[in-house]
């Protein structure tokens, strides 16, 4: 038997958005991430991932379900301790990479340390280290505005990393790059889960990145569809696949599910 | 753009509370020359300057209270002064002997030596006085006077000039007889208690105003500020000038902040506690207040500097400075309030796109 998850989402929903509009993003969704482990959440555009990745991420609290962090329940906290959590135990990477341009490479990983209190020298240290890691030593005094999209993915990983959290979350983190950088980011976010034993989980649309994973997971409405661990040639069903004739019966499946974990 | 608030509201508050002070000490100046311990004024009187005329007997009451060494005679009044040409402008007219309020600052000339028609007269109001200088002259009355001294820096805050002669000149052009004065000045002997003096002048004395130095000076103050309103005007102007700083510095962090609502959203999902942005936000306004007040003061020194030699002049101390930087770091702080409320209702969720 494996050691017990690192992060652990049971039967998780999501209802966003208020009266018409209202939708269900997220339906009974069960997922556990562990440490050392590569996983890649694959979903069409809609199907709930980033809401998945900001409810795993403590920034949105679930309409139901719970969520374990760390062995820790993640249920009725305040904004304060959610931060709290987040800082302990999160690393964030994003799409749009979300550096702060007046901020040297240096200083945008400095600064993810700051926030956690560590002494100015060592944030400096380990800023330093962080960068060097994921290939940019050389580029320590450089400006945002003067890298490559690749070379600011990398800044916001190195930012990621340098606190050493247990847990990171990327959301869609190749979208903005182009192929050879995309492949270039994913196989560094599978060398940070190997190496360090973290637990690394990314959105992703790109098929081509799956080699790199660990673990894919499959996203569609709000349901998670499939699982496939490394080397496994096909998906392994959770469940039947549902039809495009079958999308509006979601329900009698999720009664079936409950069943079957009681 | 911050910075030109703060900035615009630093050199706003100098100037106004420098005209203040300014104002203060142009009220001051003479009380503080006259070197009398106390006053003695006809009933009522509210000014130096606008003092109704003494009957005469009161010097003798005076010198026969225990405790006086000396009364001395002021005669000080508004008059019309009629230049070279003619024209005439307001002045006030001091006549006083023995020393007593004899012009300070003399630049030009000799006090010692005014001759019978002699007077002196600060060179700021040359211009006013239509005077090329030593020497030249003028009338009040239709009597003529000579410019026989020069000072520096004597400015009233009438804006009606100090001129100053003997005392019988100054009842001759007024009309007081020579046995009346608008003030008599009493010198205590040393060690005696003031206060004591002036109660038993008062008892002695029914009918008259009796003011220590200290309170014909705040009187003069009340009067000239806040009896006139001047002051109030120069206050409210520095009051306005704070709100307009604040109004315009939190519009401008408020407005940066906003800009920034993205990178403050990273910040939270990075873990960051609130404390910690308001930490930011405080010492970005911090920052700002520093910056603003150095460049601020500079300007409001310059422009203090300009106004030495103009009848209003700006009088910025060092301890206006000091209070001014606590102001602006406390306005700064306060701007930054909206601000941090801002940021308080950020979604931090909003860093994933969705
Ligand atoms: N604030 C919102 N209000 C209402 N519906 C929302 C809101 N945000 C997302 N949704 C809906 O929730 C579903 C899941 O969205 P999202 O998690 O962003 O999907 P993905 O990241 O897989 O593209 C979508 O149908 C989206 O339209
Ligand atoms: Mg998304």
């Amino acid at each position: 038997m494996r050691a017990f998850p690192i992060l652990e989402a049971r039967q998780i929903v999501k209802e966003l958005g208020q009266g018409e509009g209202k939708v269900q993003a997220l339906k009974s969704v069960d997922l556990a991430l562990h440490e050392g482990e590569f996983t890649l959440l694959m979903g069409p555009s809609g199907s709930g991932k980033t809401t998945l990745l900001s409810i795993l991420g403590c920034l949105l609290t679930p309409t139901s379900g719970t969520l374990t962090l760390g062995g820790e329940a993640v249920t009725h906290r305040s904004a304060e301790d959610l931060a709290d959590l987040r800082r302990r135990h999160l690393g964030f990477i994003f799409q749009s990479y979300n550096l702060f341009p007046t901020l040297s490479a240096l200083d945008n990983v400095r600064l993810g340390l700051d926030v956690r209190g560590f002494s100015s020298r060592e944030c400096k240290e380990r800023a330093a280290e962080a960068l060097i890691e994921v290939g940019l030593g050389h580029r320590l005094k450089a400006y945002p505005g003067t890298l490559s999209g690749g070379e600011k993915q990398r800044v916001a990983i190195a930012r990621a990393i340098a606190p050493e959290p247990p847990v990171i979350l990327a959301d869609e983190p190749t979208a903005a790059l182009d192929t050879e950088n995309g492949y270039a980011i994913m196989e560094l976010l599978s060398r940070v889960a190997g190496k360090n034993g973290r637990a690394v989980l990314a959105v992703t649309h790109d098929p081509r990145t799956v080699p790199f994973a660990d673990r894919v997971i499959e996203i569609e409405d709000g349901i998670i569809t499939g699982e496939r661990k490394k080397h496994a040639a096909t998906v392994i069903p959770a469940r039947p696949r549902q039809s495009q004739a079958a999308h509006g019966k979601a329900a009698p499946y999720q009664d079936r599910k409950r069943q079957a974990h009681a | 753009m911050t910075l030109i608030g703060i900035l615009f509201a630093v050199v706003l508050l100098a100037v106004q509370l420098g005209l203040y002070l300014g104002a203060r000490k142009m009220i001051v100046d003479t009380i503080d020359h006259a070197g009398g311990d106390i006053w003695i004024a006809a009933y009522g009187s509210n000014s130096f300057e606008q003092a109704t005329i003494l009957h005469g007997r009161e010097r003798f009451a005076a010198l026969s209270v225990p405790g006086v060494s000396a009364v001395e005679p002021l005669v000080a009044s508004f008059a019309p002064w009629t230049r070279g040409d003619t024209s005439t402008t307001s002045v006030v007219v001091v006549g006083a002997d023995n020393g007593t309020l004899s012009p300070w600052n003399v630049v030009e000339g000799s006090v010692s030596a005014l001759s019978p028609d002699g007077v002196a007269v600060d060179r700021t109001y040359a211009d006013t006085l239509g005077i090329s200088g030593i020497g030249a002259v003028a009338e009040i009355n239709g009597q003529r006077l000579r410019v026989d001294a020069l000072t520096d820096g004597i400015r009233s805050f009438t804006t009606s000039p100090y001129i100053f002669m003997s005392l019988a000149k100054a009842r001759e052009l007024l009309s007081v007889p020579s046995d009346q004065a608008t003030f008599y000045l009493v010198k205590v002997q040393p060690g005696v208690d003031v206060s004591g003096v002036k109660h038993a002048l008062e008892k002695k004395l029914p009918g008259t105003s009796i003011f220590t130095n200290a309170e014909f000076r705040q009187t003069n103050l009340d009067y000239w500020l806040f009896g006139t309103g001047a002051g109030v005007a120069l206050l409210g102007g520095a009051v306005l000038g704070l709100i307009i700083g604040t109004v315009v510095v939190a519009q401008t962090l408020y407005s940066s902040t906003k800009d920034h609502l993205a990178e403050f959203a990273t910040l939270r999902a990075l873990g960051s506690s609130s404390f910690y942005i308001h930490k930011v936000i405080l010492t970005q306004a911090t920052v700002s207040a520093f910056l603003g007040y150095g460049l601020g003061i500079a300007v409001s020194f310059a422009v203090a500097q300009a106004s030495l030699h103009t009848p209003m002049p700006i009088m910025l101390t060092p301890q206006l400075a000091a209070m001014l930087l606590v102001v602006t770091v406390v306005m700064c702080a306060v701007s930054a309030l909206s601000s941090i409320f801002k940021v308080t209702k950020i979604d931090p969720a909003m860093v994933f796109a969705r």
